[in-house]
């Protein structure tokens, strides 16, 4: 274990900088999700098919695909940004799908009657999403969309593959090869372990959202 | 269905022909090296365990032109492949009984003290870290750092002038010794961009992502003549790092029939280097080095 405590301010940048893509990330796929089931659960053809479009696209390309069309194919076309940038990008374009998923499955937990009586009280579309039916879909949606932001976390691992460094995936490759450290060490001790802090308190802080949002029906 | 299946049938057979084209041009392979007839070794050693069984298992890169690259029929050929094909050969162990191990760097340590390969090697540099838990053998080749920018560039003449641009990006390869002792070089840490192949960092380059690529002098040569004049080298070499062949800790006999095996095939080191690495335009054949006393 000296390994991991002889190296624990490079283990501390790499959790920060891991961290940092997480956070970034999580918000951005949030967002960007629940827009995409706004339009995947809209009355407009056109944006229920871009909806379509983008789950189908972004759910079914392996995240090394997304990465390395972010990262490679992005400046092909004029694009000059960080690597941070691109891998960022790359990792909310995929979770994004997923996300839109869970947020669709909740929506459509929400019976039709909901949608009903915000229409005829006289809310429009947009309305009647924002304050009646997704307020009450989020609820149900908490523990499924926990399960992509975690799935998520530990997918920011393969970013690290994509030139942003300093993760903590990559922390633990230098250590080992250049440096010469024994690898389980510091893949076990140290970058599992630092995973483990993001997921497990994930989870934990899911658990307490889950119980504010309960109601009782 | 039909056109779609004929359309699938037609894609795979490009593929399968572009696989078989690529596969003929691998002949300029070595010539075979010597094998020694029923050597005799004194009992007990590794070298005497080795002989007796007639087998060997050798760590190497899968990944590295001109050193150990798993080619398309899935053999691995390069100067590292070569130099240690000449010392199972004074084994009396010939080519076909050789098992490659891919290590990539990441292991080489752990596979030597694992006892999972008889020795390794892969481009692997000798420093003191590496020696607290393996011996070295060799050094059989030195080889340079040295900077590769696109042609264009003028900013950039040798790793001193990356302090003076701070906004200029270098590639290097995750946990590679170039990545480490370019550090010093850079303004930030943030300037340093991190793949896991070369190739992802020639691309970057060409695409305008990153200013600039550090890794050894060989490998970087391999790009620049690949790169139809868009690639060129810059500044001197500014590191040595000597190429040894990792044993089991302490195997000082081992070591130094590395070493003597190696002084004594001079030629076949030669003509090793020249089937393999020394095919990469601007290369120059190496004098084998003086080795290292074994410890």
């Amino acid at each position: 274990m000296d390994a991991v405590f002889d190296n624990l301010d490079l283990f501390v940048d790499g959790f920060l900088t891991s961290l940092r893509i997480i956070v970034i990330a999580m918000i951005g796929s949030l967002l960007l999700g629940v827009v995409i089931a706004a339009c995947r659960v809209s009355p407009v053809p056109p944006l229920r098919a871009f909806g379509t479009f983008w789950v189908t696209t972004f759910r079914n390309t392996p995240l090394s695909v997304v990465l390395f069309a972010c990262a490679f194919g992005l400046p092909e076309i004029g694009i000059n940004r960080s690597f941070f940038f691109f891998g960022v990008l790359g990792l909310v374009l995929y979770t994004s799908a997923f996300v839109c998923e869970a947020v669709r499955s909740g929506i459509n937990s929400v019976s039709a009657g909901q949608a009903e009586a915000a229409r005829s009280i006289g809310l429009n579309f947009s309305q009647g999403l924002r304050f009646v039916v997704l307020p009450q879909a989020l609820r149900t949606v908490v523990p499924p969309l926990g399960s992509v932001i975690i799935a998520m976390m530990k997918n920011s691992a393969v970013v690290g593959a994509f030139g942003v460094g300093g993760d903590l995936w990559s922390t633990g490759a230098t250590l080992t090869s250049a440096r010469g450290l024994e690898t389980l060490p510091v893949y076990v001790g140290g970058v599992a372990v630092g995973y483990l802090i993001i997921t497990l308190s994930a989870g934990a802080l899911l658990q307490l959202l889950e119980r504010r949002v309960a109601i009782a029906r | 269905m039909q056109f779609r299946r004929t359309a699938l049938v037609a894609a795979l057979s490009v593929v399968a022909l572009t696989a078989a084209a690529c596969g003929d041009d691998a002949e300029d392979s070595a010539a075979e090296p010597t094998v020694a007839e029923a050597p005799e070794f004194e009992a007990g050693t590794t070298m005497a365990e080795l002989a007796e069984a007639g087998s060997i298992t050798i760590g190497t890169k899968f990944d590295q032109p001109g050193f150990g690259l798993e080619n398309l029929e899935g053999e691995v050929e390069g100067f590292d492949v070569e130099v240690a094909k000449i010392i199972a050969g004074a084994l009396g162990i010939a080519p076909e009984d050789i098992t490659w191990e891919q290590t990539p760097s990441a292991v080489r340590e752990e596979v030597l003290e694992g006892g999972e390969v008889d020795m390794v090697v892969a481009t692997y540099t000798i420093n003191d870290a590496r020696k607290e838990r393996i011996t070295f053998a060799g050094p059989y080749y030195t080889a340079g750092q040295q900077i590769m920018v696109a042609s264009d560039n003028d900013d950039i003449t040798g790793p001193e002038s990356l302090k003076d641009n701070p906004d200029a990006k270098v590639c290097s390869v995750t946990g590679s010794t170039p990545s480490e002792q370019i550090r010093e070089y850079l303004a930030s840490p943030d300037q340093l961009v991190l793949f896991d192949e070369y190739s992802q960092c020639a691309d970057s380059l060409s695409n305008g992502q990153v200013d600039a690529v550090t890794t050894d002098n060989v490998i970087l040569l391999g790009f620049v003549s690949e790169s139809d004049g868009n690639f060129k080298l810059v500044g001197e070499q500014f590191t040595e790092e000597p190429y040894g062949i990792g044993i089991a800790k302490g195997d000082v006999a081992f070591c130094e029939f590395i070493n003597e095996t190696l002084q004594e095939n001079e030629d076949a080191y030669i003509e090793a280097w020249e089937s393999t690495a020394g095919q990469i335009e601007g290369t120059q054949t190496p004098e084998l080095p003086e080795p290292d006393e074994c410890v």
